[in-house]
């Protein structure tokens, strides 16, 4: 299969043009590997830094993205409906819940992928890059047209991956579709670095043997991601939790700053807890 | 008791196979969505092979079979004559040039006659295949 194009520079910036922000799809193939929660939290820290941010749910049908920020009883039009000039792009952005730099652009609900042409969405991205420093497009599964759609206006990628064999392959897949030209950067996400320690899951070393991607970060699988998406507060909101720090430090280097990605650490367990699995555990 | 030793010393985790696993099908996936990579790679291998015995180019099959830890280029090359060691070719008799499983497995009865086929294995894989996994302490 031939590999998917970016979007072609016409509309970089000229003399007298403000420079146009940077459109990142976010995508893995594979569902349920947290594209939707990464979108949301990595959209709500480069706000929370100031840059101007539109998050936009390329998953038509399927609308999850308004649900995760808390903005579901927002919405009122959607992505078709500026695809289709019914309303103009400032009617259909929902601003968020906190600050004034986070906005989204939320998928049609009864609606289907295919009814997305591939030109418009392209020239929609390309506006929408006039008017925020960053357009975060939360891809749907899959890769099949409404992948395509979903990358067809971006520039760059970012790869959601898990630390399972069939989120692996499924990267895997996706980034040799999108080729080099999208620079695709890896996220690594619900890593349980307990496991790890045990040899029972991929670590992030193995994780990138295979993959070899440029990684940008690694989100440990806590039970607070799941609390603060019941509560439609995305969990970067705050940068006092490891994992929202660990959000942060994504937002920092997708900036281009040089800080270090941190790394999920296995919690320490006492004596008797080893004694215990020692005895009673089971290894599988 | 061989149970409680053995969470005692630990054995090896699951993630090893996982690695394992995925190195080996991310191999086959890459080479099923590479088809011109393999077209190229027939293509050089006959070019070789035609140095040295001339070979039937319409009924070249390549092939690669997963084995325990490892990818298997398999080749079957059929071969229509043999160079001799003074330059001139032997023509082989017509029905050999036809590949038949039987002749690939058939053990030459004389030493002039050409084989029908020649089948090469090569391992694809570009790192060694690891060990099996030994116990970790």
């Amino acid at each position: 299969m031939h590999q998917l194009q970016p979007d072609s520079p016409q509309n970089e910036p000229s003399e007298g043009v403000a420079k146009l922000g940077r459109a990142i799809v976010l995508t893995s193939g594979k569902g349920g590997v947290g594209k939707t929660t990464t979108t949301a939290n990595l959209g709500t820290a480069l706000a929370g830094r100031g840059a101007r941010v539109c998050l936009v749910d390329a998953d038509i049908g399927l609308r999850n993205l308004d649900i995760v920020l808390g903005l579901e009883s927002r919405v009122k039009h959607h992505l078709l409906d500026v695809l289709e000039e019914r309303v103009t792009i400032d009617d259909a952005l929902v601003p968020g819940k906190h600050g004034e730099n986070l906005f989204l652009l939320a998928a049609a609900q009864s609606r289907e992928k295919d009814e997305v042409e591939t030109p418009k969405m392209e020239a929609l991205i390309a506006s929408l890059r006039e008017r925020f420093d960053y357009v975060l497009i939360d891809c749907p599964a899959g890769i099949e047209l409404g992948f395509r759609n979903a990358v067809a206006g971006a520039q760059e990628a970012i790869v959601v991956c898990t630390p399972e064999v069939s989120a692996v392959r499924d990267v895997d897949r996706v980034v040799g579709l999108l080729g080099n030209r999208f620079r695709p950067q890896l996220v690594i996400n619900r890593l349980r670095p307990l496991l790890v320690k045990k040899g029972k899951m991929l670590s992030v070393e193995d994780v990138n043997a295979i993959l070899r991607l440029p990684l940008l970060g690694v989100i440990a699988d806590e039970p607070e991601i799941v609390v603060t998406t019941n509560r439609g507060e995305p969990l970067a909101l705050r940068n006092d939790t490891p994992t929202g720090a660990a959000y942060h430090a994504i937002a920092a280097r997708v900036a281009g700053e040089d800080v270090p990605a941190p790394m999920p650490a296995a919690p320490r367990t006492s004596l008797f807890e080893r004694i215990g699995t020692l005895l009673g555990g089971k290894r599988s | 008791m061989i149970e409680f030793l053995r969470r005692l010393f630990g054995q090896p985790g699951s993630s090893a196979t996982a690695k394992e696993r995925l190195r080996l099908v991310l191999m086959t996936d890459h080479l099923e969505l590479a088809p011109e990579l393999i077209d190229a790679m027939k293509r050089d291998l006959v070019d070789v092979i035609s140095r040295y015995v001339e070979v039937d180019r319409e009924k070249i099959d390549v092939s690669f079979e997963r084995q325990d830890s490892a990818l298997a280029m398999l080749a079957n090359i059929p071969i229509l004559s043999v160079n001799r060691p003074n330059g001139t070719t032997t023509p082989s008799e017509p029905e050999a040039a036809a590949p038949t499983p039987a002749a690939a497995l058939a053990p030459e009865s004389n030493g002039s006659a050409p084989p029908a086929r020649k089948r090469r294995r090569r391992k694809k894989a570009q790192r060694a295949p690891s060990p099996a996994p030994a116990a970790a302490s």
